[in-house]
């Protein structure tokens, strides 16, 4: 997978790995991967909530090691 | 103004008063929907936080301003935030301190009564989860029945009472809980009590509770009495406490019934679950107050924050204890099921000594309500 930028939110709690992404995600372009790094189990269901209602796409996801991994495409 | 912090056992007083209050919540939709901090007089609204990161102007006007505010997420971090905001536009409002993993975990303790020569008799009412349990105070001793996971709660308890606790017993292999019983037990140097025939596949040593056993609390004869009640699981069993109060664990609820599939095995279960409502209950003094293992909805709970109804009033009014026909009551208690309870698979499990989460992965499997009954 082509990965436009690697945001580490290891180690951070609810709120921040979302905070985060949503600025990291503006740093690129629509069509482009942000990889999501975080720890926090909340992430998991969270960030599927807020891409799908901030119009982005979360295309995969790792949760088999303890730093969960997440792709998201960026929408329009 | 400043963002105040609200503890759960605040958050249970309002509940058990049924007083006012208005609650941002800021966890997701789903999560939302799933499960939340139920009160009478509660008004909610449900926002994301993410939706409120870069500002809380949208809501403002969907807010009162008479009214208390208590910003809930589901561990703080995201409720401070947006409290915060909130806070800064000049509102006066609080936050749950530990979101609702600490509400799950709150356990508010109520007298239900003296029992004789000086005994004691609390319910642990569990408002995060509707988990009820209990412990039997007498003559410097204390048994635990169906303890939940955070056995401090227990312990500090007794020290506060001046009892040890000498036994802990489980009405049944619990599905939507994770048991303080066996923990507890180790901790205090008591005994760990569970119905031998939930127990074939658990991988610790325990005490086999048997009909007829009758396990004596401190010297002055608190007797309980242990009665096979199958139905909810093959091993299911009541106790009768002092001979006034009967402890019917996930069989009978003050609004309903237990379900007889969390183990995969609704239509075995169904005939010994007929049968012990039908037949074992009556059989039993109508005097008894009933003491179940959960409750579901806040119309079960007293005035006084107890749970707690004569037999004679349940086999009035209890719709599961009044379906004539007995196919009818086959299809009540087997079909049309509400989802089971989060993890329910994993937490049996645990129960059993099979895998051995660590706490934090416990609390992830508890989330959500229990869902341990059918209506």
């Amino acid at each position: 997978m082509n990965v436009a930028k690697t945001l580490d939110a290891t180690g951070l709690a609810c709120p921040m790995p979302i905070v985060k992404t949503k600025k990291a995600i503006k740093d690129i372009e629509t069509g482009e991967v942000l990889e999501v790094q975080a720890t926090d189990q909340g992430a998991k269901s969270d960030l599927a909530a807020w891409t799908k209602s901030s119009g982005h796409e979360l295309i995969d996801t790792d949760e088999s090691s303890d730093v969960l991994k997440f792709w998201i495409k960026k929408g329009e | 103004m400043a963002l105040h912090a609200m503890k759960p056992s605040e958050l249970a007083k309002k509940v058990v008063n049924k007083e006012d209050l208005f609650i941002l919540d800021v966890r997701t939709e789903d999560a939302f929907e799933d499960w939340k901090v139920e009160g009478e007089n509660f008004e909610y609204k449900n926002v994301p936080y993410f939706d409120l990161i870069d500002g809380v102007e949208d809501i403002m006007d969907d807010l009162p301003k008479d009214k208390e505010i208590l910003v809930v997420c589901a561990k703080e971090g995201s409720s401070i935030m947006v409290g915060d905001m909130l806070s800064d536009e000049g509102l006066e409002v609080s936050y749950l301190e530990g979101g609702m993993k600490a509400w799950s975990e709150h356990l508010e303790p109520v007298k239900i009564s003296d029992l004789n020569n000086g005994g004691e008799l609390y319910q642990f009412v569990r408002l995060g989860k509707g988990c009820l349990s209990y412990m039997v105070l007498s003559g410097g001793e204390a048994a635990v029945i169906d303890a939940n996971r955070m056995t401090n709660i227990y312990t500090d308890f007794a020290k506060e009472k001046g009892v040890t606790i000498n036994h802990t017993m489980d009405t049944h292999l619990h599905a939507d809980h994770i048991s303080g019983g066996r923990a507890l037990a180790e901790e205090t140097g008591g005994s760990y009590w569970l119905p031998p025939k939930d127990a074939t596949e658990v991988t610790f040593d325990y005490q086999a509770l048997e009909d007829g056993n009758t396990i004596k609390v401190g010297d002055t004869n608190i007797d309980i009495q242990a009665l096979y009640s199958p139905g909810h699981t093959i091993g299911s069993t009541s106790f009768v406490v002092d001979e006034q109060y009967l402890m019917t664990g996930d069989i009978l609820f003050i609004d309903s019934i237990g379900r007889p599939d969390l183990a995969g095995k609704a239509d075995d279960w169904v005939g010994d679950l007929r049968t012990t409502l039908y037949e074992r209950y009556q059989n039993l003094s109508e005097e008894l107050i009933v003491l179940p293992a959960h409750y579901m909805i806040l119309d079960e709970l007293n005035d006084d924050g107890s749970v707690q109804e004569k037999l004679s009033v349940l086999y009035a009014q209890n719709h599961g204890l009044n379906i004539e026909d007995e196919d009818e009551f086959r299809r009540t208690v087997t079909e049309n099921l509400p989802p089971q309870p989060n993890a329910y698979q994993e937490i049996r499990e645990t129960n059993m000594g099979q895998i051995t989460p660590d706490s934090e992965k416990k609390r992830e499997m508890e989330i959500g309500p229990n869902r341990c009954a059918v209506r």
